[in-house]
């Protein structure tokens, strides 16, 4: 039976450190929620896309005249009359450092899904119809479609010409590299000259769809007064604003992102892709226009999780300690480079730092073009790739040494008070943020969630159930980030009422995750005022200040720590007003349930009274305050994540039984939307782990964009889960809070390799863990325990 | 052809064409508690109660649903007026981004309907046909039990 854990609350705390119910729940819960899909547009103009066929083409011409010729049709926009102006679609601070390597219509089609035209007409049926008479006449290319091979002389390339990076980093689009990352520490082949031990092997991970339950949607539409208005299904609303005035022409100033419920982001919807569109369309008709993705173009032409390719040498000692430490990633990037430098710069930055007594250490990284869907942002965001190979060299190097992997971690992972140079090294397009971390419960994570797998009853064990199946549980240790330093911005602002409750503007995107209940019982905590009194809008740019946005573990720590400090200011408004009221100095007061108190106990005011006053009677002002915060660091939350297997050997099956997450999120703001965010995350990675990947034919084409051939996780497949936040207080967060948005995607695959291998001694070391591979992996090594990597030498296993 | 939906007890006379899928139908009246996901009934965002019965409003042909009985989301309980279902969903943090929401809490009435006192095993089995991205789906198990637990102590 699933359960979640008991939290107390924050010692000294009202607020914080409760699970009160989000402030959008019961709405949603009765469906009075609007997401984009929903909001009437009357006299809306629907579009359609004609996407290419082709995975890699030049589109000798277009001929819309029949298209034109469909009743209601009323514009068509392609690469002849739509201006081009290079661009990325990443949604990411400016300047982005995303390639610029894409224009809104194209004639060089590079993928098959890529955008060819667009049909606007009075009806969707209409727009369909007119999409079908689009007569193209393509000259095909021959596409780029194996990774492996993408830097090979003689492949066909897939940009050029004025693509360009905007920041001064690796770009050569000639070489089909969208990105390269490098760093190195210490003497690498000293150290593998000195290991009695050289694990050396070959991972791979397949693409994937966040498969947010809502589908992209965008509805733009001209206000009373000439502003173009975009409604929109965006983690990004004002990254959204920027990117579309650059590419529309219209001035930033005359455009106004606003963000509705959104249905689940997961990354995918950190990407300015159909706000340009319906902008583009309302803003040349002067008409409303809406455009609404099908599940089947969500999966082909939005974003995916990069597909990789890993090489990890990892050089050891008898006692078991690591002297060098080999990482090479080849990423996918697909048809266009967005988040593919800053995915791959993560890979190492979220994973090398976590074991930081490795003197020894070289990354390098690539991510290249290829004639197949687009990558982009996704939960875990290059830590879940790397994680993947990582804690199967750890588990690999931890046998071989004779320990106990948990101790083992326990022993060699980076501490509060401890740094890494990676964290220096390697940032997002361009060098990181030198940091000592601050607060580290790792290790009480790993004892705690030992404990609850029941670890030493069962590891080493390989105990049967029934004829044919043996349990195996395995461990996978992570952290992530909380934002990018001196990168991430957020602002909010606040203002007081006459009933002494508060409006607060937070520029954060709640897309589901509950941001806007966490800043609320921040500014609630801070104010002491129950949550209902603290009024929440979020994200529209007319009426909120700047946020970067909902990515990177950020909105609790660096939009919190916003809301904080804005709150703080009020506070301090209400003390001088109070003071001046009850004619003593602000000093001897204290907020205290709604009310402003002497400290003597003697006098006191209420929260109304002193709002009521500063708004109609003395001395009259708007109580008001805004703050900004940009993270300095980005302390990283911990995960120990632990699963138990049951391996068919006669099918390969395997069938996770039990998983458990230990995590260090810092003093949860609120523990079950915490643990919420660890479920998803991990029942997310159960399924990319077992079932999720991308298929394509021999020319390209994705064959299973579909909920039926490609499956996700149901009620029914999960398995027990248990969930245990593990406190630390970090001093830098908003009441010691960190992130916990992503770090629990990363270690479900490499639990469940690691337990695979526990339970039948083979390493399936590419995902998904189909049946197949491990049948086939079992009937190779005959259930031998694994002593051959699939590459290089191993001095013993 | 034109004939009388009655959608959460209120009835209108509307002209549609044959091929009209129920989905459409309903949102175009308004109706956008029920939620476009696949439009290949594999995901239960538009589920709706036909007759009483829990179909996927994407896979239905709105002619064979006139003078029938559909039962949304709305149908079952108000901003105001909560059915409890929808109560021991927000409590028990298992409305996360929302979009599966009105699917899962139509599914999980249909489900206690027939069985008020569901094992574990068959609250998963009756959420089978809804997919959530967001919950990793553990909170809204507990949510079907404590929905369960409270309409048995009520009826």
């Amino acid at each position: 039976m699933p359960k979640h854990s008991e939290q107390p609350a924050q010692p000294g705390k009202l607020y914080v450190g409760r699970s009160l119910p989000k402030n959008d729940a019961l709405a949603l819960a009765t469906a009075q929620e609007l997401f984009t899909a929903d909001y009437a547009s009357e006299g809306a103009l629907h579009c359609a896309l004609l996407y290419s066929p082709h995975a890699h083409a030049e589109i000798r011409s277009i001929d819309t005249e029949a298209a034109l010729a469909v009743e209601g049709v009323v514009d068509i926009l392609s690469y002849k009359n739509v201006p081009r102006i290079l661009h990325t679609s990443a949604g990411q601070g400016y300047p982005e450092p995303s390639p610029y390597d894409a224009v809104l219509f194209d004639r060089r089609m590079r993928f098959v899904g890529d955008r060819a035209a667009l049909v606007a007409a009075v009806t969707l049926e209409a727009a369909r119809e007119a999409v079908q008479k689009i007569e193209v006449d393509y000259e095909i290319l021959e596409p780029l479609l194996d990774r492996r091979r993408a830097m090979d002389e003689g492949v066909p390339r897939l940009h050029g010409g004025e693509d360009h990076a905007k920041i001064p980093v690796v770009y050569e689009p000639e070489k089909n590299l969208a990105a390269e990352v490098q760093i190195a520490f210490g003497e690498l082949e000293k150290g593998f000259a000195q290991a009695e031990l050289v694990e050396e092997h070959d991972y791979s991970l397949p693409a994937a769809s966040h498969c947010a339950m809502e589908p992209h949607a965008a509805l733009a539409y001209i206000d009373q007064r000439g502003r173009l208005v975009i409604v929109t299904t965006t983690q990004v609303p004002f990254h959204a604003r920027r990117i579309v005035s650059k590419l529309i022409g219209c001035p930033l100033h005359r455009i106004r992102v606003i963000k509705p419920r959104i249905g689940g982001g997961f990354g995918g919807k950190q990407e300015v892709i159909l706000e340009p569109l319906v902008a583009l369309v309302a803003w040349r008709n002067k008409r409303p226009a809406r455009l609404v993705l099908s599940r089947r173009e969500v999966f082909v032409a939005t974003r995916t999780r990069h597909a990789a390719d890993l090489h990890l040498k990892t050089g050891a000692v008898k006692d078991g300690s690591i002297t060098a430490l080999q990482m090479d990633c080849l990423l996918e990037a697909g048809a266009y480079g967005t988040h593919s430098l800053t995915v791959l710069s993560n890979v190492g930055a979220k994973v090398l730092p976590l074991f930081n007594k490795i003197e020894n250490i070289r990354f390098h990284g690539r991510s290249v073009y290829t004639n197949l869907p687009v990558s982009g942002a996704y939960r875990g965001y290059g830590a879940t790739q790397g994680y993947f190979a990582w804690n199967q060299q750890i588990d690999a190097v931890a046998r071989w040494a004779g320990q106990d992997v948990v101790e083992y971690c326990k022993r060699w992972h980076i501490r509060a008070g401890e740094t890494s140079g990676v964290f220096e090294a390697l940032g997002e397009g361009k060098e990181g943020v030198s940091q000592v971390v601050q607060s580290c419960g790792l290790s009480e994570c790993l004892d705690r969630g030992a404990r609850a797998i029941g670890w030493t009853e069962k590891r080493d064990k390989r105990i049967r159930v029934g004829e044919d199946r043996v349990k195996g549980v395995g461990l996978a240790v992570a952290m992530q980030g909380s934002g990018i330093p001196l990168i991430d911005m957020g602002a909010a602002a606040m203002k007081m009422n006459e009933d002494g409750s508060f409006n607060l503007y937070a520029g954060a995107t709640d897309i589901g995750t509950g941001s806007d209940t966490i800043l609320a019982q921040i500014a609630a905590e801070v104010l002491g005022v129950p949550i209902e009194k603290i009024i929440v809008l979020s994200s529209d740019t007319d009426l909120t200040p700047f946020d970067v946005g909902a990515y990177a573990s950020s909105t609790t720590y660096v939009s919190g720590q916003a809301v904080k400090a804005c709150a703080e200011k009020i506070a301090a408004q209400i003390l001088a007003t109070a003071a001046s009221l009850l004619e003593t100095n602000a000093e001897s007061l204290q907020l205290e349930a709604e009310t402003v108190r002497d400290k003597t106990g003697k006098k006191s005011i209420s929260f109304e009274e002193v709002a009521t006053s500063a708004t109609y009677n003395r001395d009259q002002y708007q109580i008001q305050a805004q703050a900004s915060y940009t993270c300095q660091q980005s302390p990283p939350p911990f995960i120990a994540q632990f699963a138990e297997v049951d391996v068919d050997i006669k099918t390969g099956r395997v069938e996770v039984v039990r998983f458990v997450s230990a995590a260090d999120c810092g003093r949860p703001i609120n523990p079950v939307l915490a643990e919420g965010q660890i479920e998803g995350a991990v029942v997310n990675g159960l399924s990319y782990a077992l079932w999720e990947e991308y298929r394509y034919d021999e020319n390209g084409r994705m064959t299973n964009p579909r909920f039926w051939d490609y499956k996700i996780f149901t009620a029914r497949d999960i398995p027990e889960m248990q969930t245990i936040l593990v406190d630390s207080e970090e001093p830098t967060g908003p009441f010691g809070a960190k992130s916990i948005g992503e770090v629990a995607i990363n270690g479900p695959a490499p639990a469940i390799a690691n337990a695979v291998y526990d339970a039948v001694g083979v390493r399936i070391r590419d995902l998904p863990i189909t049946p197949e591979k491990v049948w086939r992996a079992l009937r190779d090594e005959r259930g031998a325990v694994d002593s051959a990597p699939t590459t290089g030498r191993s001095a013993g296993s | 052809m034109t004939g009388t939906l009655s959608i959460n007890g209120t009835e209108l006379r509307i002209s549609l064409r044959g091929d009209e899928v129920l989905l459409d139908v309903l949102r175009d009246l308004g109706h956008t508690e029920v939620k476009e996901g696949c439009r290949e009934g594999a995901c239960g965002s538009c589920l709706v109660l036909l007759d009483g019965v829990l179909v996927n409003s994407c896979q239905v042909l709105a002619a064979s649903a006139l003078g029938r009985e559909i039962t949304t989301v709305k149908g079952l309980g108000t901003f105001h007026e909560p059915h409890p279902i929808q109560e021991a969903f927000v409590e028990t943090g298992a409305v996360q981004c929302g979009f599966c929401t009105p699917g899962m809490v139509l599914a999980t009435f249909a489900l206690l309907k027939k069985n008020p006192r569901p094992s574990e095993e068959q609250i998963r089995h009756a959420l089978d046909g809804n997919l959530c991205r967001c919950t990793g789906y553990v909170k809204i198990i507990e949510a079907v039990r404590l929905a369960a637990e409270r309409m048995a102590s009520d009826a």
